[in-house]
């Protein structure tokens, strides 16, 4: 028997709160879960600041990556299994894809990739073909394993059905991630029946589809999608942690290029400030070590360091407002001045933040240069894109929601001491307007 | 603090007018691998590298009419075109924004075509490889365009009138 087919004497099982059991009986599956670089994304949360409001968000990118395993393993043992357009023989690569398709992301991914200008896609292929456990066990597989792997996860492999389970609108890697952050976070959106969803699952050429019964709970988790966006992920006090923690990692990497001598030296980080780090550098960090920086920055020299980090362990969070950039644009150039008169530097606490610095893909009618949208299997063997047959759906995708806030530091603003009458005149600019 | 939105509403400004999502989509993305600082994360996609940042920046800018939107329905699809307005100006004229040497990219993306355009910027996610390579994978990745010898060889030196413009 090759490593390929080889299976576990038993069948082992991960207790689990969205899926109840995560089931795994392929040796490799067992191996790779087993692997460094997959235990190290335990250490790295699956929603990164959102803990800072939802207590609940501690769960992990480990929980969401075995989720996704489970999902896809379901449609296609499940579901596709025996049908003429699913080729079985795909089945280990779909489910090694699935497994490690966050493999990359490193410690409070959206910041770290900000201020480093990284990808974690990027970093899910170096480390599925660089010197890792992670490569040494698909290689066992074939030689070429890897390098298809790393194709399905980057979308660029030739089975396009192999693909849409990862990656398209309706996805394994979605249906995991709004259940499970609904779960930790306790909200009651993001709820939908992907018990009803997989068994309308249809494999075709080269995309899933969902049979035309299977319409309404389709709409159940495009409604999740907006919900969760818009009440989690887009949160604005969420926004407001991770505004922080991007500024406070943006100023560390300032002081290093200036020469400053930090009381605690940032080892871990010194070879991204200077962009000459290599994957171990990578993989050696998680939000752990992250957060002991901080914990030791609070009592560094420099203010602004100190106080953003003390901000960000002790969630002192930054105030926001609503802002309109069409109308309100010339308004930042004043109070950027009128920020550096009051002695507060404006490149560090007067942050402008839309919804495109965390875009969130809405569900898009497959317009001209999009993505390919979700189709419904019509009894009559036709497909037929969801938005013209569900009014929900027509009746939220393809509308534009914009969304601009300002954020900036109340309490300094506020406090008594110096250039106050500055600060009054900076404040009655910002709440002078919509408080919220 | 709006620079990443300037530099959308300048790339519309110095094209004129963009037809086509997808057009401004590989535009952007093919003057990104020229080495212009647009920030946007781009991810391959069905019709290839593709940012839903961008998307939606182009969709703020529209909100706040510093950018229209035309509609066209062309039967089976529909086409948007991009320009910018005199907001746009405005605000741009606010904005220290000035890219050397991106205007004559632009012109030269903006008189290609959406095809066109695709493969080059297809080509270009995959210049990590050697050419032979590039090409297999194109064919891989976009089989049903079934492009010709004689258009690969063109978007290849496209790509080189391209790199020379930017260096020159």
């Amino acid at each position: 028997m090759s490593y390929a087919t080889q299976k576990l004497a038993e069948e082992k099982v991960f207790k689990d709160p969205v899926h109840r059991y995560i089931h795994v009986r392929d040796q490799v599956i067992w191996d790779l879960i087993g692997a460094r670089e997959f235990q190290r994304l335990r250490r790295i949360k699956q929603l990164g600041t959102t803990y800072l409001v939802f207590h609940g968000a501690e769960h992990s990118r480990f929980n969401h990556s075995l989720g996704v395993y489970e999902v896809v393993r379901r449609i296609i043992d499940d579901i596709f299994k025996g049908r003429p357009e699913w080729d079985e023989s795909e089945r280990l690569l779909v489910l090694c894809a699935a497994l490690l398709h966050d493999l990359g992301h490193g410690p409070f991914s959206h910041a770290f990739e900000h201020v480093f200008d990284l990808d974690h896609e990027k970093y899910t292929q170096a480390i599925l073909l660089g010197d890792t456990e992670v490569n040494a066990i698909l290689k066992q597989v074939d030689p070429e394993f890897p390098q298809h792997v790393s194709d399905v996860i980057a979308k660029t492999y030739s089975n396009k059905l192999a693909v849409s389970l990862i990656s398209s609108q309706i996805d394994a890697d979605r249906m995991d991630y709004l259940q499970r952050d609904a779960y930790f976070t306790g909200v009651s959106y993001g709820h939908f029946d992907m018990e009803r969803i997989l068994r309308v699952m249809r494999p075709r050429e080269d995309q899933v589809v969902i049979k035309k019964s299977g319409m309404h709970a389709v709409e159940d988790y495009i409604m999740s999608r907006y919900q969760m966006y818009w009440q989690v992920y887009f949160h604005p006090v969420s926004r407001s942690a991770e505004v922080i923690l991007t500024k406070a990692l943006h100023r560390a990497k300032e002081l290093s290029s200036t020469g400053y001598q930090f009381t605690y030296e940032p080892r871990h980080f010194k070879k991204f400030f200077d962009s000459t780090f290599s994957l171990k550098d990578y993989l050696a960090l998680d939000e752990g070590i992250v957060m002991t920086y901080f914990q030791e920055w609070v009592h560094e020299k420099d203010e602004i360091l100190a106080d953003l980090c003390d901000r960000f362990i002790n969630r002192r969070l930054f105030q926001y407002i609503e802002f309109d950039p069409a109308k309100d644009y010339r308004k930042l150039t004043e109070l950027e001045q009128l920020f550096k008169k009051a002695g507060i530097n404006p490149k560090y606490y007067l942050v402008f933040d839309s919804s495109s610095d965390l875009p969130y893909d809405f569900y898009r009618p497959g317009e001209e240069g999009e993505r390919v949208p979700i189709h419904l299997l019509m009894p009559n063997n036709e497909l037929s894109e969801l938005s013209r047959s569900s009014d929900i759906v027509e009746a939220i995708s393809g509308k534009r929601r914009t969304d601009h806030k300002l954020y900036f530091p109340e309490d300094l603003l506020t406090q008594d001491g110096k250039k106050k009458m500055i600060k009054k005149q900076i404040m009655a600019l910002l709440i002078g307007k919509s408080k919220t | 603090m709006l620079e990443e939105h300037a530099k959308i509403v300048q790339f519309i400004t110095l094209a004129g007018e963009v037809t086509g999502r997808k057009k401004l989509q590989k535009m952007v993305y093919i003057a990104k691998k020229m080495n212009f600082p647009f920030q946007e994360k781009y991810q391959f996609h069905m019709y290839g590298p593709y940012s839903e940042e961008l998307t939606l920046r182009v969709e703020e800018l529209c909100n706040m009419a510093f950018l229209t939107e035309k509609m066209e329905d062309k039967g089976s699809y529909v086409q948007y075109t991009y320009t910018c307005t005199d907001e746009g100006r405005q605000f741009l004229a606010t904005m220290e924004s000035e890219y050397p040497k991106l205007d004559q990219c632009i012109h030269r993306l903006n008189d290609k075509s959406s095809r066109f355009l695709e493969m080059v910027s297809t080509l270009l996610y995959f210049n990590t490889l050697d050419r032979e390579a590039q090409i297999e994978k194109l064919h891989v990745v976009k089989g049903k365009l079934n492009f010709t010898e004689k258009e690969v060889e063109d978007a290849f030196a496209f790509i080189e009138e391209l790199q020379g413009c930017v260096r020159a």
